[in-house]
């Protein structure tokens, strides 16, 4: 039937990664491989203290001894760490730019392709943007706003330079470089990301987002990010990613790590999309990251909201340490895997200090071949008396060759404390889909109606900006996983 | 505007329908009666697509077209519209948002241009303000939590704000207390059109007596064993489908 044959082609063009293509921007990369060489190559490019080339260094050894985590259920051949780059710049004839107009063209067209206008769009819309395009930030913008209360907002190779006492005292606290093998690479190479510091009772005057992409062949990419909230201060941080199409597998290590005084509040949002490898899971990303949270002040709180579309394989635990009493920490998590993609994800929620909470919200779901893990552990110190944890994980399956799981630990030393679990599974339903279609609706957008209301809570969770896009991005990590 | 000839359709293999003849016209209402079993909501199955339910032999028409090779969402924009017997839950969906995406879909398929929020807002409150409902109904996910009644008075407004040429009422009338039943006929009534069809599929005939049909068919055993005016459904009501059900054993 011909109607049929069109929509098969149409379903498989949308199917294609819709932000697959590459920049040929020269890029000065270092030598291929790791070593030591390669860390004080880094180091030197970066024109770093020496404080911080001995910490890499430190963190290198270390790494070399570590076994690969090996709990998660993902699997992966083994990852050639000689086989890759670990340092690229884009090319620029001066020594940065220092305005948009001084950014290579070629740059902002890329971005303008992937749908991020670096432009004064973005002040009316409150954003500010640091944007990573390989791993050198080649442009801040509406830093002047920021400045003006005192909110520092850079990348963290300038924040080594300008502020090396808030980088030596905070960075590697929360996440230190012998935490896991990944986490130790990072360390080691790490290359750039955002360092955000609120000032004591400064809340911040408007969202701050970094697009971080990955650009050049081979380029694995290990952004480091550290944000300091200090004693009553607020800040709302927005983090999506897409990529160009490649070929082979990309390793890519972030670290990230938040820092609450008493009574500060920090929000972390993230719409990861990363290519996710071809039908057959060729070619996708891995996404192996560390992001922890210290709620080191009373009353302070710390919220993970993610939206994980992407990537070929997904290792991530966003989680909290309740240090200070009263302190809260929260995790809403949408996973959507489809294909050959594989997601291992969850939180931990460490409860140290007294009447500390957590919530956790987690919607998992599965279509095509893919895997979906939701793994959580919520652990009560034996001083945390008056704790409470709830925790939710839903896993929504598409489709009879997937697979959800759902894997909570949870270890309690204090009788105190009430620790609550609650899991579901189901299929999307038949009648549902039907319904939809009697409506008027395609199969498409019907399965992206369902999914989307299935996610509802965490969605709500999104600042504006980031919602829409995460329910559009919605239906289109599903096309294809129905019928 | 709807032409079945000779329909056959089985369901798991197993022949349901064998050899339906059924004309409905502009301004009709027809009343399909029959006892459990006897392919009722198959019909109305088959005449919206659902998977499952496959067309061995026949044709259908809807204004000419051959409605048995569209897809169930091309139907719904050809203007067929199934009130559900048992209206599916949706959860997280607000009652709006499912009802202008279904809305922009069927304009869009009919190459009219989507309505914006605010026209949409407009054109919803109008139509809650018709059926006498109240906006609180809106704002609930899809059905979730509905009372029976609830359920059957969201399906009216589904059909208020669609249009559709051809609406299928599928047992609207079970599970609803007298007063509900009333309530829902009113909203139908309140959405009669010259130029629309209503094809009511049901049990009982109390539901026809505040919706009232031009023709009345008795369907048993997959085929149509007897066609009539509005008495028949009394007739129906006094001596039971037992002569029917028989007819269409032997």
């Amino acid at each position: 039937m011909a109607a049929t044959v069109e929509t098969v082609e149409r379903v498989r063009a949308l199917d294609k990664y819709k932000y697959g293509f590459v920049t040929d921007i020269e890029s000065e990369t270092a030598p291929k491989g790791l070593s030591e060489d390669t860390v004080r190559f880094i180091s030197a490019k970066k024109g770093e203290p020496e404080w911080l080339l001995e910490w890499r260094l430190k963190a290198y050894r270390h790494w070399l001894k570590m076994p690969e985590p090996g709990w998660s259920k993902v699997q992966f051949p083994p990852i050639d760490y000689q086989d890759s780059y670990y340092y690229s710049a884009p090319k620029s004839p001066t020594d940065g730019p220092k305005s948009l107009d001084e950014v290579d063209p070629k740059l902002l067209e890329t971005y303008a392709k992937l749908g991020i206008p670096l432009n004064e769009q973005k002040l009316l819309a409150g954003v500010a943007v640091d944007a990573v395009f390989d791993s050198v930030s080649v442009a801040t913008t509406f830093k002047k706003n920021l400045e003006e209360v005192g909110v520092i907002f850079c990348p963290i190779s300038e924040a080594v330079k300008n502020h090396p006492e808030l980088v030596r005292r905070y960075l590697g606290s929360v996440v230190p470089y012998a935490d896991n093998k990944h986490a130790c690479l990072n360390s080691a190479v790490f290359t750039d990301g955002s360092f955000v510091y609120i000032p004591k009772g400064v809340r911040c005057p408007m969202e701050l987002s970094t697009y971080f992409r990955i650009n050049a062949q081979n380029t694995g990419q290990f952004e480091r990010t550290l944000i300091i909230a200090e004693e009553g201060s607020y800040v709302s941080y927005l983090e999506g990613c897409t990529a160009p199409q490649r070929d082979e597998n990309q390793l890519h290590a972030a670290v990230v790590e938040l820092v609450a005084l008493d009574d500060a509040e920090i929000k972390y949002s993230t719409v990861q999309n990363w290519y996710p490898g071809d039908e057959e899971g060729k070619g996708g990303i891995y996404n192996f990251v560390t992001k922890r949270g210290a709620c080191r002040g009373r009353n302070s709180k710390i919220s993970w909201t993610q939206v994980e579309t992407g990537s070929a394989i997904t290792w991530k635990y966003p989680s909290c340490i309740l240090q200070g009493d009263n302190s809260v920490g929260e995790f809403y998590s949408i996973a959507i895997t489809n294909n050959r993609q594989q997601a291992d994800t969850g939180t931990k929620m460490i409860h140290l200090g007294k009447n500390t909470r957590s919530r956790i919200i987690a919607k998992g779901i599965a279509a095509g071949r893919s895997d979906s893990t939701y793994r959580g552990l919520v652990r009560i110190g034996a001083k945390a008396a008056g704790a409470r944890n709830f925790t939710q994980c839903d896993s929504l399956l598409i489709g009879d060759k997937c697979g959800a799981h759902t894997v909570p630990y949870i270890e309690t030393k204090n009788r105190r404390a009430i620790v609550e679990h609650e899991a579901t599974t189901s299929r999307i339903s038949e009648d549902q889909l039907f319904y939809c279609r009697q409506r008027g609706m395609s199969q498409e957008d019907a399965v992206a109606l369902v999914v989307n209301g299935f996610c509802r809570e965490v969605m709500q969770q999104l600042p504006m900006e980031f919602a829409v896009e995460a329910q559009k991005l919605v239906g289109i990590s599903l096309e294809g996983s129905v019928g | 505007m709807l032409e079945i000839k000779n329909l056959h359709a089985t369901v798991d293999g197993k022949a349901i329908l064998k050899g339906i003849d059924l004309t409905v016209n502009a301004g009709e209402i027809h009343a399909i009666m029959g006892p459990n079993g006897s392919g009722k909501s198959t019909l109305s199955y088959v005449l919206t697509g659902r998977e499952g339910y496959t067309v061995t032999e026949g044709e259908v028409l809807f204004k000419g077209k051959n409605l048995l090779d569209m897809d169930p969402e091309e139907r719904a924009g050809e203007g067929v519209f199934l009130a559900f017997q048992y209206p599916v839950e949706i959860p997280g969906v607000p009652n709006t948002t499912f009802l202008k995406e279904a809305l922009n879909s069927v304009r869009r398929y009919r190459g009219e241009g989507e309505l914006d929020a605010m026209q949409f807002v407009k054109l919803v409150r109008e139509k809650t303000k018709m059926l006498h409902m109240s906006d609180d109904m809106l704002k609930r996910a899809v059905n979730v939590g509905f009372s029976g009644g609830e359920k059957k008075r969201n399906e009216a407004l589904q059909m208020a704000v669609l249009e559709p040429s051809l609406a299928v009422l599928d047992e609207t009338d079970s599970g609803l207390d007298i007063d509900a039943l009333k309530t829902v006929a009113d909203s139908v009534n309140l959405l009669r059109r010259p130029e629309n069809a209503l094809v009511l599929i049901t049990h009982y005939q109390r539901l026809l007596d505040y919706i009232v049909p031009d023709h009345v068919h008795v369907l048993a055993g997959g085929r149509i064993q007897a066609s009539g005016g509005k008495e028949l459904a009394h007739e129906l009501e006094a001596r039971g489908y037992a002569e029917f059900s028989a007819g269409a054993a032997a």
